[in-house]
């Protein structure tokens, strides 16, 4: 839940799939599930490699 | 009705003593009312609601420096006034003299048992630190705002010393003290949820009922220079254990978490973990604990050396319902063992 992320002062925040598979997405096929979720972990070890100026949103782009 | 017997607590500017020159000035006490006082002393005798029938004063940095004599002096003053009722300030926008407000009346509530009124402004840290324990009404930053202050405070006086309870934050004017008040409403929750719905679309003004706290900045940890060598942690507030849940974390409301050694672990299974978080249905994640904890591609990038290491221990939590004040504390427990093992980086999940 990205807002909640934002008002607890999180300064690198990466949108998940969902409340209940955040790094995951159960409408895909297995392999295809894991190469989305590393694509998010990609995203947010990304953000680490940078010191966010104001609080970072990396927002999903293929969330459904 | 008989007269509540009020207190009056001020610093030694606003007792009339002077500035910064007189701030050392130790406790004491007057009968009746001195400066603002005279304000508060008129507000309730006009509404013959009850009397100032004493100030108890000390200079700011007195206070800061000698803060438990100070303390035990003035619970010993506001004592010997007999008074019913204490009212602290107001202390506006300054951070002491707030400060010693809030702190001057959780003591003497505590140790005399009577009730207690302080005013301030909302970013005052008398407020940040007092406001779950002590009734504040919210002031301006200036004493521009005297007037306001002291009749809000008066009111709040005569309510906590008839015994009565405040009505809420925003009607009685005091800062909002973050306890929820279960009362019946006449509409169901979810009547309600479409008025402000409506409210909201219409771009009319709408009060949630539930505020989220406003949190302080907190500045961002600079960035890791080379991912190649770095030590990477995961934490969850997802409530991801192995199945059985040994550490019985709750799931919900938590006032601990758990660390567990997955450094013989490559990918979180079904038939070994799961989530007991209580804030959403589980089934999802219980299927593959990787949809929250995403143990397995972190393994897939330490194998191609695209990270250093995925540290040996994974730590977890439920944030369901949990108290800021205590998921604070997780985080700061959490962080430091993590900096003491050498971890430069953590990926936390949440739901």
């Amino acid at each position: 839940m990205v807002p909640l992320a934002q008002s607890i002062g999180a300064n690198r925040i990466v949108q998940g799939k969902a409340v209940t598979a955040t790094t995951g997405d159960p409408a895909l096929p297995p392999e295809e599930e894991k190469a989305f979720r590393r694509r998010l972990v990609e995203r947010a070890l990304k953000s680490l490699q940078s010191t966010p100026q104001d609080q970072e949103v990396v927002w999903g782009e293929d969330r459904g | 009705m008989s007269q509540l017997r009020v207190a009056h607590y001020l610093n030694q500017f606003f007792a009339g003593f002077g500035g910064e020159e007189m701030a050392n000035t130790p406790p004491g006490s007057e009968g009746g009312p001195l400066g603002p006082g005279n304000a508060l002393q008129q507000a309730l005798k006009s509404s013959e609601d009850g009397e100032v029938v004493g100030t108890i004063f000390c200079g700011d940095t007195y206070f800061t420096e000698n803060e438990e004599e100070a303390l035990d002096r003035i619970v010993e003053l506001v004592r010997e006034s007999g008074a019913e009722v204490l009212v602290a300030g107001p202390a506006f926008g300054s951070g002491r003299y707030g400060l010693a407000c809030a702190q001057v009346c959780h003591r003497v509530g505590e140790s005399l048992g009577i009730p207690v009124v302080a005013g301030m402004h909302p970013s005052s840290p008398g407020a940040e630190q007092y406001r779950g324990q002590v009734y504040m009404a919210s002031t301006s930053d200036t004493a521009v705002g005297m007037r306001d202050a002291i009749a809000t405070m008066a009111r709040l006086a005569v309510k906590l010393g008839r015994g009565e309870e405040p009505g809420p934050a925003d009607e009685d004017g005091y800062i909002p003290t973050g306890r929820v008040k279960t009362e019946v409403h006449e509409k169901t929750m979810a009547q309600r949820l479409v008025d402000m719905v409506l409210k909201k679309v219409n771009g009319e003004p709408f009060q949630t009922e539930w505020p989220l706290p406003s949190m302080e900045k907190i500045a961002p940890a600079p960035a890791i220079g080379s991912l190649a060598g770095a030590r990477i942690a995961l934490v969850t507030e997802g409530g991801v254990v192995p199945r059985g849940n040994p550490d019985k974390i709750p799931s919900g409301w938590a006032k601990h978490w758990a660390r567990y050694d997955i450094s013989e672990t490559d990918d979180l299974t079904a038939e070994e973990w799961q989530s007991v978080h209580g804030g959403f249905d589980t089934t999802k994640v219980n299927r593959d604990p990787d949809r929250v904890v995403p143990l397995d591609v972190m393994r897939e990038m330490e194998e191609e050396k695209a990270i250093g290491k995925v540290h040996e221990h994974m730590y977890s939590t439920v944030g369901n319902l949990g108290y800021v004040a205590d998921m604070k504390q997780f985080g700061q427990d959490i962080a430091a063992e993590l900096q003491a093992a050498g971890v430069q980086g953590v990926i936390l999940t949440g739901t």
